[in-house]
């Protein structure tokens, strides 16, 4: 496995607050990372640390194994940074936003149309940034990042107040980009969004990563009831232990051909999260 | 070098369809046209709404656009997008800079063909200009810099622009004001415009050049472009 970011005991404070307080992952190419946190717990200021933006108070981040306060023009090509505040020029069409950032980094005119058919914008080219609905801006800012085709994603909240079927498309385009060898860090509050797409996730909570892992073997790690919820044809529903006591009538039930669907009890990230804080990781 | 050229091309675009930045390069040079052609006064003074349009235009249009555009770029988070694709502020500001001067420099044109330079004269009005047109944007620049967001922008380069550019008028009429009104460059400008060249002037406008070179050295330290 290629290292692609690693960071080692990251601190950054804003005045008193101590917004991250020692921070430590890795995050190899054809992974996505996922960096989940309640509003505030510092996510974006991690990416911004990472992406040599702002300065850590301690700690060292690397990318592509190079000090992010040392990232030279070459280093930033290979990084598509779309955060959640960077903005697009209202007055300008889509193709003339794009534009600007081609000219910058040198790159012909037909990538930016092949870009902005990769986010489905190619339609839209022309129409001013301003006057697309907030999907289309999502897309616009995601065909920024992918302008120079980067070795490393970085998504800040790449798909929060969107619709679910924009969501879902933006979805398919990361997990191609994944199948392409890249790297992605995507930030997000919505936990079914980290358990579809990443391989890895990081719960932000405090200044600490107090949970790292893949999203299934953090819910299994949490699943403390370890039951078996079986729904009956007859309607009912009934609760096995998920154990050697509990077989028998598992298989009981499945030989009379009486079970509907069977389930297991594990948490979900969210429930997970709230075990862990105490507190509700919003949507 | 490609970089200045990006954001040069980008603000040419930009400004097309930006009225209110737009209407500012036009605005001057058109009345200066209008009112040269149409108002004839007795004792009134050789080219006097060119001179007099030519001095508020460098007081307003590149202090202005320059303040505007700087802090639109930071209020809608456009700057961070270029910033963290390598462009250097320097390169930023040398664009839109450079992108601002040929459009003054356009209307300097106007001025000058309304007062029918030629030669030395024709250079000297340019070179004032010019030393003008550099001096508003550093202004604006410092404003753009201080300012989070447009309103504010607008808030401190109204004051700024009105003293810059009216003081210059209103000390025809005044002799007061006149007084007050020589320490700033727009008035030297036009007192320079309108023959009155001197030692002093000169260094009263270069002297308003450190001022203002400080204080953007001074802003920048502190805001920096984000
Ligand atoms: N430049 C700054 N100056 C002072 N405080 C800051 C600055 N940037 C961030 N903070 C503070 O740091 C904390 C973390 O902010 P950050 O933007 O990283 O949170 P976040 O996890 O991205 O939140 P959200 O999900 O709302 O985007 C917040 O309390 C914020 O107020
Ligand atoms: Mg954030």
């Amino acid at each position: 496995m290629n290292e692609m970011i690693s960071i080692t005991g990251i601190s950054k404070s804003f005045g008193s607050k101590r917004v991250l307080d020692g921070i430590s992952l890795q995050i190899s190419s054809s992974e996505i990372f996922g960096l989940l946190g309640p509003s505030g717990a510092g996510k974006t200021t991690l990416i911004k640390i990472i992406t040599g933006q702002l300065m850590q108070d301690g700690g060292t981040a690397c990318v592509f194994d190079k000090d992010s306060r040392k990232l030279n023009g070459n280093d930033h090509r290979r990084l598509g940074i779309m955060m959640d505040n960077f903005g697009v020029y209202d007055r300008l069409s889509c193709y003339n936003n794009l534009k600007i950032f081609a000219r910058i980094y040198g790159i012909r005119d037909d990538m930016i149309y092949s870009v902005l058919r990769k986010v489905g914008l190619e339609s839209s080219a022309k129409s001013a940034a301003g006057k697309l609905s907030k999907g289309m801006k999502s897309r616009l800012r995601l065909a920024r990042a992918f302008m120079t085709d980067p070795d490393i994603l970085f998504l800040d909240e790449p798909t929060s107040g969107l619709d679910p079927v924009t969501a879902d498309e933006i979805h398919k385009m990361i997990l191609a980009e994944k199948e392409r060898g890249k790297a992605v860090f995507l930030t997000t509050h919505t936990m079914s969004e980290a358990q579809k797409l990443c391989d890895n996730v990081g719960m932000l909570c405090d200044g600490h990563l107090i949970e790292y892992g893949a999203p299934d073997d953090i819910c299994r790690k949490y699943d403390h009831q370890r039951m078996i919820r079986v729904h009956l044809k007859d309607g009912t529903e009934t609760i096995i232990p998920h154990n050697r006591n509990g077989a028998d009538k598992m298989c009981e039930l499945i030989s009379r051909g009486l079970t509907e669907s069977i389930h297991t009890t594990e948490p979900d990230l969210c429930s997970v999260f709230m075990e862990l804080t105490g507190k509700e990781i919003s949507a | 070098m490609k970089n200045i050229m990006a954001i040069f091309l980008k603000q040419i675009s930009d400004t097309m369809k930006n009225k209110t930045v737009l209407i500012q390069f036009v605005m001057f040079p058109v009345l200066t046209v209008i009112m040269e052609n149409c108002i004839e006064l007795d004792n009134m003074p050789e080219h006097f709404f060119a001179k007099l349009f030519a001095v508020m235009f460098v007081g307003m249009a590149p202090l202005t656009s320059m303040a505007s555009i700087i802090a639109e770029e930071k209020e809608k988070n456009t700057l961070r997008a270029l910033m963290m694709s390598n462009v250097r502020p320097a390169e930023y500001l040398l664009g839109i800079g450079s992108y601002l001067f040929i459009c003054c420099m356009a209307g300097t044109a106007v001025f000058a063909a309304s007062c029918g330079y030629s030669g030395k004269e024709l250079i000297s009005f340019i070179l004032i200009m010019a030393a003008g047109i550099i001096l508003s944007e550093t202004a604006g620049a410092v404003i753009g810099i201080a300012s989070n967001d447009q309103m504010s922008a607008t808030a401190i380069s109204i004051p700024v622009m009105i003293v810059l550019s009216f003081l210059p008028m209103l000390s025809m009429f005044n002799e007061t004001i006149g007084k007050v009104a020589k320490v700033f460059y727009s008035q030297q400008m036009s007192l320079m415009i309108n023959g009155e060249q001197s030692t002093s002037g000169i260094i009263i406008t270069l002297v308003n050049m450190l001022v203002l070179v400080a204080a953007f050295t001074v802003m920048y330290r502190k805001k920096g472009l984000e």
